[in-house]
């Protein structure tokens, strides 16, 4: 209540007093906006000013880039008023264009300019521009076959996992026999098996998948038995008396009071899942992020390994992401649930 | 004398509760390899649409006695029937109303409401009992809401309508009242009683409260300290609605109290 009482006040007193307040808030709001399309003109200017050190095709038109993302940065936040929810976006990320800014040009003027760092180990922004236009469609091939790849593995790693949890949480028989396999082999790193899995399975994509679905198929076996072993009882007294059958208590009782768990299990397998997508590209797939890694380390061209570097963060990060959005759909009924 | 309302309303409705037999019943828990003996030698027969209250100290196994009733346990002695048939596990012909309301913390409110008919396979044909039952607990403006959403006395409500909707021939109530507050607390009984005539199901309830077991029952059930053992039986022939200043009800409970180790002075 007094915070309503004191900016009535303040809007119907001295204009004079008003307008100073008006001024300094403009400044805070697009005061960083300003900052971040200086950022970005340094930034294009580094590129343009001096001649590059070294021989790249794309210098001139990623300082033009530079010098239009300036543009938008400066419109879009003074005018941020009349661009509704984009322009509110830009002013909160305002702050993030003045570091990517600030920190692109460093890199530009220690590299391609006067090579303070060694050159082929620390290659310009421009050469990797150049990695995305000029080699799109091998980067795209090994995109593609490492996104069939994980989701083949993960697929069925998660399913086999839930299953198997499932059953071991609920029958005492299938528990006896599975939990000692569980225990011996669930701890060995998937990894382990590559020499193994490449010779005995008939092809490397089989054999990959293979480790893939291991080594998500652990984390999510286990939390998922944990999660349906640590169902409250009374859950399962209410169905019983209200007339539930086995089948209810399993699908309707212990499987949503153990998707938390689930969950979990599943965020901890795509983590491990990622990495054994990764060793056994660069081992034994002929095809793949990881492959390219290898290839490009191989032929010592360090732009296309930092290019591929980035897509594979930003691939492993949208699927964790994407994850997190299934979760948050399907966990609605929890409270304080993690923002990602 | 059972009050001439609700003898109308039960004779109108022959079928709807049924017969309960407790026979020498006795339960154990093990704990730690010793035995701690929980009911003895309880013996308690039930007429169909009687309202039936069991008071005792904390701890005395009434709680034990109605999971026993609702086939949830079995007795280490003795036979429990409904209607001649042997009790040997749930039926959805008993509900039980539990000491925690228990929701499904990941159903909605309707939903929760919905548990039985849904478990039964019948939710479809019978969508409009579910809202029902919540308008009778007051809460159709929840119907979308989630368990956490809720204060205790609504979820406590909620599991009454999610038993209520089963249309029971048994309902048993483990202290159903007992987080409500004392205005809610007043109405729901009042809701109760009236439901209770109007559908005729035999009723057993689990209360602390002496006052509460008077207004509502036929018969109010006394139990000894752990293990426990029927202490007294006190048929309570007053009419419905029930009046709290009542002095032949003061009167009863006064002897409730004192059987419960509470001298006279109250
Ligand atoms: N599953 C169990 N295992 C072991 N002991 C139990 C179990 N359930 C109940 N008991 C014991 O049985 C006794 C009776 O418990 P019960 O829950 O029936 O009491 P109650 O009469 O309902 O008490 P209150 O009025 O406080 O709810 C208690 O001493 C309790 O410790
Ligand atoms: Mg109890």
């Amino acid at each position: 209540m007094s915070t309503y009482s004191l900016s009535d006040g303040l809007a119907s007193g001295p204009p004079r007093v008003a307008r100073a307040p008006l001024l300094a808030s403009w400044v805070r709001e697009s005061g960083v906006g300003i900052l971040a399309s200086v950022a970005w003109i340094a930034f294009g200017l580094s590129c343009l000013w001096w001649e590059d050190v070294g021989d790249w095709s794309r210098t001139h038109s990623l300082g033009i880039a530079a010098l239009v993302i300036a543009a938008i940065a400066l419109f879009g936040t003074v005018g941020a008023d009349y661009l509704g929810s984009a322009g509110r976006g830009l002013r909160q990320r305002a702050p993030w264009l003045v570091a990517l800014g600030a920190f692109l040009t460093l890199w530009e003027v220690a590299t391609a300019k006067f090579a303070w760092l060694p050159l082929p180990f620390f290659p310009p922004p421009q050469s990797i521009i150049e990695v995305y236009t000029d080699d799109l469609p091998k980067l795209l091939d090994s995109v593609f076959a490492s996104v069939k790849l994980q989701l083949g593995g993960y697929l069925i790693g998660a399913t086999v996992g839930f299953l198997t949890g499932v059953s071991i949480g609920w029958s005492r028989a299938v528990g006896y026999w599975v939990h000692p396999v569980l225990r011996f082999i669930g701890p060995l790193p998937a990894t382990a098996w590559l020499p193994i899995a490449f010779f005995t399975f008939p092809s490397s994509w089989s054999a990959s998948t293979f480790l893939i679905a291991l080594a998500t198929g652990f984390p999510v076996t286990v939390l998922t038995w944990s999660g349906v072993a640590s169902v409250s009882n009374a859950y399962y007294d209410v169905a019983r008396t209200l007339g539930a059958k086995p089948s209810f208590l399993v699908l309707k009782v212990a499987i949503p009071a153990a998707l938390p768990h689930v969950f979990v299990g599943l965020f901890m397998g795509l983590g491990s899942s990622f990495a054994v997508l990764v060793v056994a590209e660069m081992i034994g797939v002929k095809a793949g992020l990881g492959w390219y890694l290898q290839w490009a380390q191989g032929w010592a061209a360090y732009a296309n390994m930092y290019a591929a570097l980035i897509v594979t963060s930003l691939l492993c990060s949208g699927a964790i992401t994407l994850l997190f959005s299934i979760r948050d759909r399907l966990l609605v009924w929890q409270k304080g649930t993690v923002k990602w | 004398m059972v009050a001439a309302t609700a003898l109308a309303e039960i004779d109108a409705h022959p079928a709807a509760g049924a017969a309960l037999d407790i026979e020498q019943v006795s339960h154990a828990f093990d704990i730690d390899s010793a035995e701690l003996p929980v009911l003895s030698d309880v013996s308690i027969s039930v007429e169909p649409g009687e309202f039936v209250a069991l008071l005792g100290p904390s701890g005395c196994g009434k709680s034990t006695l109605l999971r026993l009733v609702a086939g949830l346990d079995k007795p280490r002695s003795g036979t429990l029937r409904e209607d001649e048939a042997r009790i040997t596990r749930p039926h959805p012909s008993r509900v039980v109303v539990f000491q925690d309301p228990t929701l499904f913390p990941w159903r909605t409110v309707w939903d929760n409401v919905a548990l039985g008919l849904e478990a039964q396979g019948v939710l479809k044909s019978q969508r409009h009992c579910v809202d029902a039952a919540l308008d009778l607990v007051g809460l159709s403006d929840f119907r979308t809401a989630y368990p956490h959403q809720l204060s205790g006395g609504m979820a406590q409500r909620v599991a009454l309508a999610r038993a209520l909707v089963n249309d029971p021939k048994i309902l048993i109530l483990d202290e159903p009242l007992g987080k409500l507050d004392s205005l809610t607390r007043i109405s729901m009984q009042a809701e109760l009683v009236s439901l209770w005539q109007r559908k005729g199901f035999t009723t057993l309830l689990v209360t602390h409260d002496a006052e509460e077991a008077l207004v509502l029952a036929n018969r109010v059930i006394v139990f000894s300290d752990r293990p426990a053992r029927v202490k007294a039986d006190i048929r309570v022939d007053r009419p419905y609605p029930r009046h709290r200043g009542d002095p032949y009800l003061a009167d009863l409970r006064r002897q409730i109290l004192g059987l419960l180790g509470l001298d006279a002075t109250w």
